[in-house]
């Protein structure tokens, strides 16, 4: 495990009105982090500053390898992913969007097979490979989102509500499917979820948004 | 007697009348008669006619689709200073009507105007040329909204599994593939039928710059319904399988975005 990422006193407002205040955090070891907090406390927010898709109004977002400072380049963009509460699914088979990672890093076809072939078999998405994507339904989508990301083994792997709008089957299905990724992987995991059962059970370090901060962890 | 009398005079009243309707229908059912017979024996003249057609409309598409798509794409893609001018310019020139583009291309390339030395005029470039100009905005401004109306989801997917800006344009435009499919479709239904822009640059020339169209339009005007007819039900055949192909990547295009919401 190589990759850091420290967050120093980020803000971030929209329309004037603040959601982010001088908050800050360090995911400096591998495990599963929880994040929780009441709707609109500013998760959402916080994980798409996090996965670069979106950058504070003051403070800092570093990636760290060692002691060194990455530029946030593709190469960086490359190493960590974030899985959206809306997947954001392509409109093609199951197979190909579980590859579209592999495919726009070039990695040659069998490679692709094997590695997607593996990612689906962990969320049990095989039998639905060469069905439209789009077709799938919620649970599934979800699973098939985890799968995409797994593929390109993201060594920080941000999961935004990875179990919203999921029936009870398949919010079990998708946790044990964390749990299980917290047994092979020796990654950093962030999930955020405002379910404090489901956080109980996922977390290594649970952490909590309120007023813009991330006020304890524990 | 008397009743061959009868008939007699019956007759003779009727016979404006049957004369009338005879001479009247007969042209139209001969006409259709002869116009099958050129289709089904392959008549050499219908067909190098067809050819020319389908070559100056499928060049054109082509030029058009290589010029607009991108345009398309910019502007769904990018925000820039005129854009919303770009977009206001394509949706107007997407119903410009043909003659006013023959008119003004026709100024052009005539002699004495600024192209004229290219010697273009009443040729199939000129033609092509024409075409081009009416399929571009079409093209253009179709599939603008069809990338517009992509998921801004579809962008995020693709950033956060590591796509360079360029991978996340492709993978847009893969998206929006039926919908630019009906742009490029209804470009090509718009120029198979336009008579206006072609007749003026084009001139008419047979064997040479004669089109469906114009060929269809000089017959009837000359009485020679036969050509004009067997061209006429081509180009309805043509255009029925070009809406054919439009309704099915339309139909495609909903039912995956039924699923989508
Ligand atoms: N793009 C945006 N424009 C305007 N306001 C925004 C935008 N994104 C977020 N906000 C606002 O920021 C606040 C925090 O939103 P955020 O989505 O980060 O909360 P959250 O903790 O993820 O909530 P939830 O649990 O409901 O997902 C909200 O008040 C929201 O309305
Ligand atoms: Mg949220």
């Amino acid at each position: 495990m190589d990759l850091k990422l420290i967050i120093s006193n980020i803000y971030k407002s929209y329309d004037r009105k603040p959601v982010l205040k001088d908050c800050s955090f360090s995911f400096d070891r591998s495990g599963t982090y929880v994040l929780i907090g009441p709707n609109g406390s500013g998760k959402s927010t916080f994980f798409r500053i996090c996965g670069l898709l979106e950058d504070p109004d003051e403070g800092e977002v570093n990636y760290f390898s060692g002691v060194h400072i990455l530029k946030r380049d593709i190469e960086l963009r490359r190493r960590i992913t974030l899985l959206l509460p809306k997947v954001g699914i392509f409109n093609t088979t199951v197979f190909k969007n579980a590859a579209y990672g592999l495919r726009i890093r070039g990695t040659k076809g069998p490679k692709i097979k094997e590695k997607v072939d593996k990612a689906l078999e962990f969320v049990g998405l095989t039998h639905k490979k060469n069905q439209n994507a789009l077709t799938l339904s919620s649970g599934e989508t979800q699973r098939l989102g985890i799968a995409r990301a797994m593929v390109i083994e993201p060594e920080i792997f941000f999961l935004d509500e990875p179990a919203a709008s999921v029936d009870q089957e398949n919010t079990e299905i998708i946790e044990d499917i964390i749990l299980k990724m917290k047994k092979e992987e020796r990654s950093i995991v962030v999930i955020a979820t405002h379910d404090m059962a489901q956080a109980k059970r996922l977390a290594d370090w649970l952490l909590l948004m309120k007023d813009g901060k991330i006020i304890s962890s524990w | 007697m008397v009743i061959d009398d009868w008939l007699f005079e019956l007759l003779w009243d009727f016979t404006p009348l049957i004369l009338y309707h005879g001479f009247g229908m007969d042209p139209i059912i001969e006409g259709f008669r002869r116009a099958f017979s050129l289709i089904f024996t392959l008549d050499p003249e219908l067909l190098s006619i067809i050819f020319l057609s389908l070559g100056v409309s499928g060049t054109a598409l082509i030029i058009a689709t290589v010029l607009g798509l991108p345009i398309g794409a910019l502007t769904g893609l990018k925000r820039f200073p005129g854009r919303g001018l770009i977009i206001s310019l394509l949706n107007t020139f997407m119903g410009l009507p043909p003659v006013v583009v023959g008119l003004f291309l026709y100024l052009l390339l005539s002699r004495r105007g600024p192209l004229g030395f290219m010697a273009l005029l009443y040729t199939p470039s000129a033609m092509i040329i024409a075409q081009s100009i009416l399929a571009f905005p079409i093209v253009a401004a179709l599939s603008h909204s069809a990338i517009k109306k992509i998921e801004p989801l579809i962008k995020q997917a693709s950033l956060t599994l590591g796509a360079t800006p360029f991978q996340v344009m492709i993978t847009i435009m893969k998206e929006a593939r039926y919908g630019i499919m009906s742009g490029v479709i209804a470009a090509l239904g718009r120029v198979m039928a336009e008579v206006g822009a072609i007749l003026i640059v084009g001139g008419n020339i047979a064997g040479y710059t004669r089109v469906m169209t114009t060929t269809i339009a000089l017959e009837t005007d000359k009485g020679n319904f036969e050509l004009a007819l067997a061209l006429g039900i081509i180009l309805l055949m043509l255009s029925f399988i070009i809406n054919m192909f439009l309704y099915l990547i339309q139909k495609k295009g909903v039912v995956e975005t039924a699923i989508w919401t």
